[in-house]
Order: structure tokens, then sequence, then C-alpha cells
């Protein structure tokens, strides 16, 4: 082993720098200032590491490594260039993808080792396997779900708890029966079929509201079986990117659930949108008031401050240029505008806040909700374009909504409210909102991107310019 | 022996842990989805440990997984590092004297 001393020292050193840029990368994310400068961190660190490795003494064979490194380089590019509004389903797509190439390697390990693997190593390695089977089969129906390709509905039948329970309890079984017996290889693949069964079942009960929640927790997941793997491998810097990731995954997982007033199991076990609405369906068709465009103009033109709610339905009718429009005509006339983001507004966690960039809206206008909910009562316009749930006041008022302690945007406590929709029909999650019943609220009917569109016309036609 | 192996790795993943939640509580929700695309790029360098395992060519089986594995994680990489570095790009302030 001697010999090979000097080139291991070597990848030990570098491996503990990328461990310290990873770190630093994460931390240089804390602000937008600094944010690109963690980017090139963590991409410094990625080419030491990836360097190091290839000095491993091990390595007899160069010419497989390059052509999977140049295949996965050209897979690589399209994912880094897809749009805006599809960045979660490639976040999905690339955890089942990191997902998967630990599950491969695992598997791996297991029968070259087997049956000289001890017991801590096949238990690790069956963690690592199990967690990254689900991980990666759930991911891919995760970005199927967002992609629209598998349907958004939760897809739910009797006693589904108790099936999916059972097939992870079997795995678990199967899992520890190896770990005793690490020679029984003809039971590792029912093993890895069950966990990648499992990951299937796992997200189809979970509806398109969750989404963001569910990104989250699958992004831990792939970290943790990551951090198994370098417990596998013995590798610490595995182990550091793993935990690192991991921890990242639970933040935003439980910042998530917090935001939608759900614990974990409950997002993971109890379906939501089985549109309890039907309670809801007994409403008679109350009076609403509506404005047109022309009105709306006059409305905001004649206010100080405006605060723009947007929600999904912004991105999908393409209406964020439109409404960085609106925001640079208000600007002009001296109306202070800024935007509320809900947390789980977008359909993964700080969706929201990509897509107003990309439209140029400058970062520091766009306000978390805990910063910008005690100031609606000051507000005179809060403008809800797209989003639905998140600004449902029934989530403080009725204990009987399935919405009930939300947090949400306190929209109906500014002076004015004014809600583009195409109609009236509930939102994502089949819930009445009673903020359109409201003496405050105005509905603008119509396409959020036409309707913005003709406000601008008439603030910027109107105005003398 | 390989007991404080696991020894070790759960000091490392345990360090790795807090400070990974110290600096990811810092992080401000305006770059939740920076940091996930950030934090997939860096998980994959668990292509250092399929690297490896391709190289070592033991056995076909492992070669050829290791081969798949090498092109996820590596797609990852590349993936990972590009849309996060396209996406703060465009984050923007709006000029300092910007009134508040």
């Amino acid at each position: 082993m001697n010999e090979f001393a000097g080139n291991q020292v070597i990848i030990e050193v570098v491996y503990l720098l990328a461990s310290a840029l990873f770190i630093l990368s994460l931390k240089w994310m804390s602000s937008p200032t600094t944010a690109r400068h963690g980017v090139w961190a963590g991409e410094l660190g990625m080419l030491l590491a990836i360097g190091g490795t290839l000095l491993h003494h091990g390595i007899v064979d160069y010419q497989w490594i390059a052509i999977a490194l140049v295949l996965g380089t050209i897979i690589g590019i399209p994912l880094g260039r897809v749009q805006m509004t599809a960045v979660p389903q490639r976040t999905a797509l690339s955890h089942a993808f990191g997902a998967l190439c630990v599950t491969l390697v695992g598997t791996a390990e297991f029968y070259l080792g087997t049956p000289h693997i001890s017991r801590f190593m096949m238990a690790v390695l069956s963690m690592e396997v199990i967690l990254g089977s689900l991980t990666f089969t759930g991911s891919l129906m995760a970005a199927g779900k967002l992609q629209e390709v598998l349907p958004q509905r939760p897809l739910t039948y009797k006693g589904q708890n108790l099936v999916n329970f059972l097939l992870l309890l079997i795995a678990v079984v199967l899992a520890v029966y190896l770990v005793l017996h690490p020679e029984a290889k003809q039971l590792y693949p029912f093993m890895l079929l069950i966990a990648l069964a499992f990951g299937v079942l796992l997200v189809i009960p979970i509806g398109g509201a969750d989404m963001p929640t569910v990104i989250s927790l699958l992004n831990a997941y792939a970290g943790l079986s990551a951090a198994a793997m370098g417990f596998v491998l013995n590798n610490k810097l595995l182990i550091v990117a793993g935990a690192l990731d991991g921890s990242s995954g639970l933040i935003l997982s439980v910042i998530m659930s917090k935001a939608m007033n759900r614990s974990f199991t409950n997002v993971l076990f109890g379906a939501f949108g089985q549109v309890q609405s039907t309670g809801a369906a007994g409403h008679e068709a109350k009076p609403v008031k509506s404005a047109t465009a022309e009105e709306a103009a006059a409305i905001l033109s004649a206010a100080n401050k405006v605060v723009v709610v947007p929600g999904y339905g912004m991105a999908v009718a393409q209406a964020q240029h439109k409404v960085r429009e609106l925001y640079d005509a208000l600007t002009k006339r001296g109306v202070d505008v800024r935007f509320a983001i809900h947390p789980v507004a977008g359909r993964m966690p700080g969706h929201m806040n990509v897509l107003l960039a990309e439209a140029d809206i400058p970062y520091d206008r766009l306000m978390d909700m805990d910063d910008i909910n005690g100031d609606f009562p000051q507000t005179d316009v809060a403008l809800v374009i797209g989003a639905n749930d998140v600004t449902n006041p029934a989530a403080r008022t009725d204990s009987t909504s399935p919405i009930y302690g939300m947090p949400i945007l306190d929209v109906d406590k500014a002076h004015t409210v004014m809600v583009i929709k195409r109609g009236m029909s509930p939102g994502f999650a089949g819930i009445d909102n009673p903020l359109y019943y409201l003496d405050n609220n105005l509905m603008l009917f119509g396409d959020a991107k036409a309707f913005v569109g003709s406000i601008v016309r008439e603030l910027t036609g109107g105005g003398g310019h | 022996m390989s007991g404080s192996i696991l020894i070790n790795g759960l000091f490392i993943f345990m360090l790795a842990g807090f400070i990974g939640f110290e600096v990811i509580r810092r992080v401000s929700p305006l770059l939740h989805t920076p940091l996930m695309s950030l934090t997939n790029a860096l998980d994959a360098i668990a292509v250092v440990g399929a690297i490896v395992l391709v190289g070592e060519h033991k056995s076909t089986l492992s070669t050829v997984l290791g081969t798949i594995a090498v092109v996820a994680a590596t797609s990852n990489i590349v993936g990972g590092f590009l849309i996060t570095d396209r996406m703060l790009k465009m984050f923007k302030s709006s000029r300092p004297a910007a009134k508040s």
C-alpha cells in the first residue's frame, strides 16, 4: 500500500480543499451580491475533486471515464438551459439523476463485495441504496407531475398508507437480513425493486400544490443517500457534501410545510386537494364587484403604495414581463410598488423570485411574507395576479376550511384589493376564496397577461407620455 | 477497523450537518431556488465514487453501472452550475440611490 501513499495524500488534501470550498459556496449564497462567487467556489471545488480523483492509484482505465464525462456534459448543458418556468421539473429530474448515481454505485459495490461485506458496510450500503432508489423513482414521478406528463391530482385509494408502510417495512427487513447474511445476494434485487416501487407510490398521492414540499424533501433524501455512499466508500468529501445537501433539503422542507401549515407526515400521508370544496359547493352565487382595465388603472395611479401579489398563475400566463411594464409605469408616476412573495408561490421554494428576477424586477422590491404582512393595512392597492389560496382569508377565520391555519398574505387588509382572474372557479387546491366577496375587493376578469397589458396601456397612454 | 471508520464518518457527518444548518438558515428565501440547484450540483460530487468504480474496472457489471453513474452525476454538475449561474445573473438590485 505504501508506494501509493503519495497520491493518496494529495487526494485527501484536495478533498479537504473541496469541502472548504463547498461550505464557502453555500455561505456566499446568503446574499444576492455574493451568490455568484458561491457558484465559482463550488465549480472550483468540483474541478479539484474530480482532478484529484483521477490520480487515484486504483484507476487502470481512463477510457470509459472520459466517455462518461463527455456524455454527461452533453446531457447536462441542455438541462442547464431550460426555461425558468421549467426549473422545478429540472430540479426534480436532477434529484433523480443524483439518486440514480448513488444507487448504481451502491449496487456495484454490493456485487463486488458480496459475500465478504462487513455488517457495518452492509447496513450503510442498504441505507444508501434504499434512499437512493426511492428518491430516484419519487423524483421522476415529481418531475412527471410538474411537467404535466402525469396527472397532477393526487391519486389515492383505501389503505394506501398501509400498503406504502408495509412495502418500506419489507425493504427494511430485507436490508436487515442482508446485514446478517450478506451472502444472500439473491435478495438484493428484491430490496432494490421494492424501494423503487415505494418511491413511485410515495409521490402518487401527492398533489400539485404540495410539490414545493416534496421537491425539498426529495432533496434531503438525495443528500442523505450521498452521505451514506460516503460512509460506504469511506470518502469524507462525500459525507460533507451529502450532509450539506441533506440539511439544505431539510430546512427547505420545514419552511415549505410551515408555509402550508402542514407536518411532513401530513404532506406524505394525507393527500391534499381531495376537494373538500364539496362543502363549499353549497355556496350560492354571491355578488362580486368587478372593474375594467380603465378603472383599475385609475385606482392604481391614484395610489401611493401598491403591493403586487403574484402566484403561479402569473407565470403560466407568461405575464411577468407585462407586470414589469406595470411596475415601470407606476414607479415613473411615483407610486411605491412592491411584490409580496408567499413561500409556496410557484412550484418550488423561491421559484417566484426567479421568475420576477427574470423579468428584470429588482430583487429589493421582492418581499417575504413575514416582512410585508404588517404593511398591508397601510397599502392602498393590493393587486393579486394568478394567486388564490395564499390570499384566502378563510385560512385565518374559518376553522372548517381545509387550509385553516396556513399563513397567508393579508391582502384583505389593504384599502382596495384587485384580483385578476379568468373566472370564479376555485384554485389549485379546489377551495373557495371568500376574499372575492369582500366589499373592498374588485375582480378584474380576464387573462393575466392581456389584462395587465391593458392597464399598462391606460397608464402610459392616458398619462400624457 | 470499520468501527473507527464509522465513528470518524459520524463525526464528520454531524459537524457538516451543523455547518449546513447554520449556513443555509441564513440564505434569503429570495435565493431558495438557486440554492437548491447549487446544492444539487455539489451533491453530484458522488461522481468521484463512480469515477473510481469505472477506472478500477473490477467487473463488467461495476464498469457498466459506474459509467451510467458518472454520466448521471456529470450532467447534474454541468447542468446544476450552469442554471444556478444563469438564475443568479438575473437578480439585479434597483440602483443603490433608489428611494425605499
